[in-house]
């Protein structure tokens, strides 16, 4: 099975590039926005779509991601309505990648067989859920990989080489790297250190490797690109966001744009990266 | 639900952490790691017979075991039927039975060589049992504490920071012993390398729900001998309180296979069942937070909804995952005891044996009010006095001064 995600990176091996991929909440601050924000990372150079499904109780994400959680959710969010954030996106945008990034209750309460269901009518493309190791991978992962969905792992610098082969098994699409241990929004991984750990990645698996965590400039972005098939920023992108709301949270005519530019900025960085990895 | 009968109700979890369809570790890629290494270390530390003499060698000099079978005699009279035993877990060190399972985990933490103690707490029972063991064996300790419960457990939190803990406030979510979970949890991911996670109840990722029950399981087998001594049989009956429902397994799992005692969890009630209340089991479905599947309190959305009890220990959507399948497959009946029900109980145990009950056991006691009186004189019937009520009295003082709700 070849989905959007083996595209596109196929396609950025051969231009010879590092993907610039992007993380946003669905539902922040409210359905329409974000919809608007999702139609604009493309344009304005994301090369792949992380969306966040909203949950109260977001245990490896920082004080930005929780409160982006919560904002959607005040205004009514559901995993429901984030699939059908995906449909509306997926009329204009047949090619964009997009995967969902969240925690495994509210797909466990909607149910498995029908949430893959409809994800896959909806156009996602692959799955990230936190709280899903391998040794969890009767639940959700052996079901999505038949379901023709990626299931993309978080590998961790805890995960050492004897149990990379195990974490590695049953992903598909890329490999997250967290460059970090600890929670999104946290301090900078060092990028030699980065580069150690991707190259350790790849003597296991020939699967893309973007690393995430830690990434909020164009210039880190740049420096993980030069190191990496990919670059995460979730984190920046949902400050941004956040400081263009207006005193009651609600979003502004700048919201989109302050997401959209940031974007740019970022994915300048990545374009300029030197030498993308091999 | 149409469950199987196991051959034994105390054969679980299977190598997986599963207990029927609970349990399992529902954790971040960065913990699974240490999570396995705890796996090993506690199967070594069980098999090491130096590791259980040192504890017994603590838990006699320095936690002040075994904790007695006390006859309630005018409580029993009072209610005019079961004999009523209470099992004094509120007079070990540091006043309940959180003690039990951290000296346990304190001593893991040491053979792995970690230097640094994480900690949640509701009622701060936990947190200030965490605290006193840390200073005992010079261990850095940090206790995350919802905002909301550091306000309504003071007493304990000036204990916790007289212990030399650090108490972090938690200002996220509800603000109470759901948030301070996650923000352990956090922590955790963040200093895996050095920290070691002592959790406070029969709940989190495999291997915690099992070994901590394993270490509580002492409140059982004393009462079990205890009993034995006193009244020459078994107890007809057994009644503790839950929020996660580490004091309840440590009482139940010894006699989970003697079909003639009785066994009652009691939930947290709340407001009432209607309103808003911490019943996982009466008022939620299976779902997965915080490393395991069990009962939680959640919305059509799998959202986690805010949980209410008047006591702090209490005060948890969730419940351990064993209690689940417990429940499910039907060996312990859970009922559950209002915010009023747990008033009066507090008073009437308070007044009648001069025993001050946290608010947390004072559920148990509510149903013992219940249950008692319809059982016969003969009847043997133990609750879990899970710890003492002198961090509530600032809090109950205030609401029967018509102070506050």
């Amino acid at each position: 099975m070849t989905t959007r995600i083996d595209t596109r990176f196929a396609e950025l091996k051969k231009a010879g590039r590092s993907a610039f991929v992007t993380y946003v909440m669905a539902g922040d601050p409210d359905l329409a926005t974000s919809l608007d924000i999702v139609k604009a990372l493309p344009k304005a150079g994301a090369d792949v779509i992380e969306l966040g499904i909203p949950f109260t109780d977001p245990m490896a994400d920082g004080p930005s991601i929780q409160a982006a959680g919560l904002r959607a959710l005040k205004n009514g969010m559901t995993l429901k309505k984030t699939l059908g954030l995906v449909r509306d996106f997926r009329k204009d945008d047949n090619v964009t990648p997009l995967v969902l990034m969240g925690y495994y209750n509210p797909i466990y309460i909607y149910g498995v067989d029908k949430f893959l269901a409809d994800a896959k009518t909806a156009g996602v493309d692959g799955l990230i859920i936190v709280d899903l190791p391998p040794e969890e991978d009767d639940e959700l992962c052996i079901p999505a990989l038949k379901a023709g969905l990626n299931f993309i792992r978080l590998a961790t610098p805890t995960t050492d080489d004897k149990r990379l082969p195990a974490v590695l098994a049953n992903t598909s699409g890329f490999v997250y790297y967290v460059s970090i241990a600890g929670i999104t929004g946290a301090a900078a991984a060092d990028a030699n250190a980065v580069g150690e750990a991707v190259a350790r990645i790849k003597r296991h698996t020939k699967l893309p490797i973007c690393v995430g965590f830690g990434i909020r400039t164009p210039e880190a972005a740049r420096g993980i690109a030069e190191k990496a098939d990919g670059s995460v920023v979730g984190t920046a992108l949902v400050d941004a966001l956040k400081n263009s709301l207006d005193a009651e949270g609600r979003a502004t005519a700048k919201t989109v744009n302050a997401v959209a530019e940031l974007t740019a900025a970022l994915a300048q960085g990545v374009k300029g990266a030197k030498v993308a990895a091999e | 639900m149409n469950v199987a009968k196991p051959n034994s109700y105390r054969s679980g979890p299977d190598d997986r952490g599963h207990f029927g369809i609970f349990g399992g570790r529902f954790v971040a890629e960065t913990l699974m790691p240490l999570i396995l290494d705890l796996e090993k270390a506690y199967t070594a530390a069980k098999a090491d017979p130096t590791f259980q003499t040192e504890m017994n060698g603590y838990l006699t000099h320095y936690v002040g075991r075994p904790s007695p079978l006390y006859f309630a005699e005018r409580l029993t009279e009072h209610l005019g039927g079961a004999k009523i035993y209470l099992k004094r877990e509120e007079l070990n060190h540091t006043g309940s039975h959180k003690v039990n399972n951290v000296l346990g985990q304190i001593m893991l933490a040491r053979r792995m060589g970690k230097k640094r103690i994480i900690a949640e707490t509701g009622a701060g029972q936990h947190g200030v049992a965490t605290a006193t063991l840390c200073a005992r064996f010079g261990l850095e300790c940090v206790v995350y504490m919802g905002a909301v419960d550091v306000e309504r457990q003071q007493p304990n939190v000036i204990r916790m920071e007289m212990l030399g803990a650090t108490v972090v406030p938690v200002q996220s979510g509800t603000r109470t012993l759901k948030d301070a979970m996650n923000e352990a949890l956090r922590d955790w991911v963040t200093n895996v390398h050095n920290t070691f996670y002592c959790i406070g109840t029969v709940a989190g990722p495999h291997p915690y729900p099992t070994l901590v029950r394993d270490f509580q399981s002492i409140i059982g087998n004393e009462t079990r001998t205890q009993m034995q001594e006193v009244e020459g049989r078994l107890p007809d009956s057994l009644v503790a309180c839950i929020g996660g429902g580490s004091n309840a397994m440590g009482l139940f799992h010894p006699f989970l296979d003697d079909p003639s005692v009785e066994i009652f969890g009691v939930e947290a009630a709340g407001h009432g069942l209607t309103q808003l209340h911490a019943a996982s089991i009466a008022g939620g479905r299976p779902g997965v937070l915080h490393g395991n599947r069990t009962y939680l309190l959640m919305d059509a959305d799998g959202q986690i909804q805010d949980a209410h009890s008047i006591s702090a220990g209490l005060d948890y959507p969730g419940i351990g995952p064993e209690h689940s399948w417990l429940h499910e497959i039907g060996r312990v009946n859970y009922l559950s005891a209002t915010d009023d029900e747990a008033l009066a109980a507090f008073q009437l145990l308070s007044r009648l044996e001069g025993i001050i009950p946290a608010l947390e056991p004072a559920h148990a006691i509510a149903k013992v009010m219940e249950l008692a009186p319809k059982r016969p004189r003969d009847h043997l019937m133990v609750v879990n006095l899970s710890g003492r009520g002198d961090k509530d009295v600032p809090q109950v003082g205030d609401i029967l001064r018509g102070k506050s709700k």
